[in-house]
């Protein structure tokens, strides 16, 4: 089992609806965010596109975070999910730095918080809110090792990218474009 | 109380003072502070279904109340079809409503102390009398007619009550004249019936959307985004005219980046194209309407080669599009936009969108516009309404005759005293809409609001125009009460509940108890036959085949649908006009002197050095009243205006500096605002969300930040057929030094 995301840029009308939903699902301090929406603009008038993506923790299989974290309190969950334990966390920074995609943000109760693909839920069965949430349905999230799965399908079906490729992190999250 | 001068009062400076709603260094999103870490604790315990008043859609949602109180998020109902379980972020953010610090806590009274006016905290009789009795006096003087109301949303309704009870039905909105109004018009002029709300537009399954100066996806309207997501999915052709990159744009197989003013160009040569190139649906034209051979022998000259001068787009591509709209048709939409009061001629725009549908045979069609079926719900048994010694209808005075609703603006004119005004206005009640920001023609409304013997504001939030008021009531949030049913007419008929969530904070109070409470002390207690608004609502549930208690556990219902959804093959179907056919020539406009068929007015373009300026929405926001919503404010604290990189270029603007803008009347505006520079943009004009740049330091997060568009308004051109105000005509250039602001203001 391995939990990934593709998210189709061209249905994001860049809402920022998960944004808002992760904030009150997860109970994220206010000027703090775990997603958060990127807008691309490219070309000059009238010639011009506009992609629009939200982003947030890319759960990578090679995980710099991990790797870097002193105390072991980022680690892999099931699925490759990749958690920060607030209990082991001694806030020291090193995988904000590490993080390509600036992912982490240091929580003002001392610790390291970011996108968990709200594992709390994805348990008992449901989408990470941001997916059921979004108004366009643009967000599909699943299991990429089940050849049956939504998100197999639209990765078969679709070209896709995935952010910083370069710094060779193996990032789980791809973008429909 | 002797009051010459309305003042404007800062409710701040009451030492009210704003409770801090949530402790500690952080402040959260949720209403709670229970333990941070241990998610177990955030899962709701129990859901309450409620529909949303964050904007008009009202969406049917559940509120999560965690087990000490606390509403914890706010998720939509997966069985209404106008969310489908997906609340848009105003919705999901609309807790932070609830949990504002700023919001209103007591009801204030008006008084004089020490020369300066300021409000006093009052209790709820003290004020519900004060109103009572400035009403009884006014109906003593001038007759109940001169109260009137303006009101948005869900508690309108119960004013609305109270008025027609009193004997007046002055009630108007600015949903209307500076709204959809000039849409619904031209519709109604030209199918017998307009596109209601929700919209009966058939995105889903459509296989070409047109859309003109509409930008959905940046007006959050829930359904008919998710739809065009659908349709985007499906692979439907969309095409947008706007002069901005719009969000729909980017999303377009064709965007068509016009020159501002001139969409009626644009529209007459697709007219042209349609007929000329023999592209239209000459089965449904011939079936179902009449004034075909006028139309084309009206629009022979509107080439698209006529048009390339006015509207700067290349013939094929106007050709191109118009193919592919016939290629689509009858599955094919030209949207009929929704906030359409733009140049004054906005009736006759929207009378060429409908002919253009009607040409593609789009209403009554599958992937068109379809027939929308609702759920009567009776009102609440009450006597019958006094008949009014005059109407609104009377404020018109022989103008605007297509205006189906009541014109604010005519109704704010009626409240100025003048010579020759025998119905005058004496009172207003404010519900749910911030005239300041919402109404246009300011020096008219401020005039009006120092004429008035009364002024009542009913608001949760201590928007700018309870400065203006003589008596401001604290209403509840929607997640604090119970409210009408929200029963939609759409592809399917369905009803939602409203219930509080949690018990009103501070002294807050719904509006459906204000109302009765009003109305008991003008002794009109007999049109407010119940003790609690449950009982109305189980009263009503029951007439519809179900009961509160039902609904209480389901929050939405759906019922079934007894007629076609399209028109039926081999059917006749009468459209709702007088002769029962769409009227491509308009008969009744011509009789009333106007233009039978839409023809095109240039309209001004800016000076050198000017730009004109264009606004519209964020998705994360609505109106003015969520700039200060703490759970979205950090998505969009303020608004920017958007620059053309030449034009910053030009005046050596850089990105983020902030600048006045000044309008063509010598206005400039009260804060300065962000430049955003982007290629997003024409050169001749500029762009700016509306809703920001308020002036009332009581909200306390949204004072000052970005600028208020409507301020810059000033040369508004009203629409002759129904009143409506264009707003668009208005031109900006830039004061980039801030001292020169202070000396030119």
């Amino acid at each position: 089992m391995r939990y990934g995301m593709a998210i189709d840029t061209r249905k994001c009308v860049g809402c920022s609806d998960c944004v808002v939903a992760c904030q009150t699902e997860n109970n994220v301090p206010v000027g703090f965010c775990r997603d958060w929406v990127v807008e691309v603009v490219d070309g000059t008038y009238p010639n011009v596109s506009i992609e629009l993506r939200s982003e947030r923790c890319n759960h990578c299989a090679n995980s710099p975070c991990v790797r870097c974290c002193p105390t072991g309190a980022s680690h892999f969950e099931e699925g490759g999910i990749v958690l920060v334990e607030h209990n082991k966390c001694i806030g020291c920074g090193a995988c904000i730095e590490a993080c390509p995609y600036d992912a982490r943000y240091s929580h003002p109760d001392g610790y390291v918080d970011k996108c968990t693909f709200c594992i709390h839920r994805v348990r008992e069965g449901n989408d990470p809110a941001c997916v059921s949430v979004c108004p366009t349905s643009c967000i599909y999230f699943g299991d990429l090792d089940d050849q049956n799965s939504k998100i197999v399908n639209v990765l078969k079906n679709r070209k896709f990218k995935s952010l910083a490729p370069e710094a060779g992190t193996k990032p789980q999250i791809f973008y429909l474009v | 109380m002797m009051r010459t001068r309305r003042d404007f009062i800062k409710i701040c400076s009451l030492g009210l003072g704003a409770t801090v709603l949530t402790g500690g260094a952080v402040q959260w999103v949720a209403g709670a502070s229970a333990p941070k870490t241990d998610l177990k604790n955030f899962r709701g315990v129990r859901r309450v279904p409620t529909y949303c008043e964050v904007c008009f859609w009202k969406c049917a949602g559940w509120s999560y109340v965690t087990e000490n109180g606390q509403i914890q998020k706010i998720i939509g109902n997966a069985d209404d079809p106008q969310c489908n379980g997906r609340l848009c972020p105003r919705g999901t953010g609309g807790v932070g409503m609830f949990t504002d610090p700023d919001r209103l806590k007591t009801p204030l009274i008006r008084i004089t102390k020490n020369g300066e006016q300021t409000y006093r905290t009052a209790t709820w009789d003290e004020a519900l009398d004060y109103i009572a009795t400035k009403m009884k006096a006014i109906a003593e003087k001038h007759g109940p007619e001169s109260m009137a109301l303006f009101n948005h949303g869900s508690s309108g309704k119960y004013f609305t009550h109270l008025l027609n009870a009193f004997g007046s039905n002055n009630v108007a909105a600015p949903s209307f004249a500076q709204c959809r109004g000039p849409r619904d018009t031209g519709f109604e002029l030209t199918f017998g019936e307009s596109v209601s709300s929700p919209e009966v537009t058939d995105i889903r399954d459509t296989r070409c959307l047109v859309l003109i100066g509409s930008h959905i996806g940046e007006n959050m309207h829930n359904g008919q985004v998710q739809e065009m997501s659908e349709a985007i999915d499906r692979g439907a052709v969309i095409i947008t005219v706007d002069p901005r990159l719009s969000t729909a744009a980017s999303k377009s197989k064709y965007w068509l980046p016009i020159k501002p003013s001139t969409d009626l160009a644009l529209l007459l040569a697709w007219i042209h194209v349609l007929i000329y190139d023999e592209l239209y649906n000459k089965e449904y034209v011939d079936k179902y309407a009449e004034g075909f051979n006028e139309l084309k022998e009206h629009v022979k000259n509107y080439t698209p080669e006529w048009a390339y001068g006015i509207t700067t787009l290349k013939p094929e591509l106007v050709r191109q599009t118009a193919r592919e709209m016939a290629n689509a048709a009858p599955s094919a939409i030209i949207h009929p936009g929704r906030h359409t009061s733009w140049y004054g001629d906005d009736v006759q725009r929207s009378r060429a969108i409908a002919i253009l549908n009607a040409l593609l045979g789009t209403w009554g069609n599958r992937g068109g516009i379809f027939f929308k079926e609702g759920i009567k719900i009776p009102d609440f048994p009450h006597p019958a309404y006094p008949k009014p010694a005059w109407s609104w209808q009377d404020t018109l005075k022989g103008r605007y005759p297509f205006a189906k609703e009541a014109v604010t603006n005519t109704i704010i004119e009626a409240s100025i005293p003048a010579e020759g005004n025998e119905h005058v206005i004496k009172g207003w009640i404010v519900s749910g809409t911030n005239l300041i920001v919402s109404i246009p023609l300011k020096e008219q409304l401020m005039k009006a609001m120092q004429s008035l013997d009364l002024l009542v504001v009913v608001d949760t939030m201590p928007m700018e125009i309870t400065g203006y008021a003589d008596v401001v009531l604290p209403e509840c949030t929607y997640l604090e009460r119970h409210d009408d049913l929200r029963a939609t007419a759409h592809r399917e008929p369905t009803i939602a509940l409203r219930m509080p969530a949690v018990e009103p904070m501070y002294e807050t109070k719904p509006a459906w108890w204000i109302s009765k409470q009003i109305g008991e002390r003008l002794g009109l207690g007999a049109y407010y036959n119940y003790k609690d608004f449950k009982e109305v609502l189980d009263w009503q549930l029951k007439q519809a085949g179900t009961s509160l208690s039902e609904m209480e556990k389901i929050g939405l219902k759906k019922f079934e649908r007894k007629t076609p959804v399209y028109i039926l093959p081999g059917s006749d179907y009468k459209f709702k006009t007088a002769s029962g056919k769409i009227q491509l020539y308009s008969h009744e406009l011509e009789a009333a002197g106007f233009d039978p068929m839409p023809k095109l007015t240039l309209h001004p373009q800016p000076e050198e050095g000017f730009y004109r300026l264009i606004y519209g929405r964020a998705p994360m926001h609505t109106f003015s009243r969520t700039a200060n919503n703490r759970n979205l404010v950090a998505l969009m604290p303020e608004n920017s205006v958007w620059i053309n990189p030449q034009v910053a270029e030009l005046w050596g603007l850089k990105k983020d500096q902030y600048v006045f803008l000044k309008n063509q009347a010598g206005v400039v505006s009260n804060f300065s605002v962000k430049v955003r520079i982007t290629e997003r943009i024409r050169w001749d004009s500029v762009y700016i969300v509306h809703g920001f740049g308020h002036h009332h330091k009581p909200l306390t997060y949204a004072f000052g930040r970005g600028v208020n568009d409507t301020e810059l308004i000033s040369d508004v051109k009203i629409d002759p057929i129904m009143g409506g105000t264009g707003m668009r005509g208005n031109f900006v250039t830039f004061i980039k030094d801030a001292a020169k602001k202070e000396a030119k203001s």
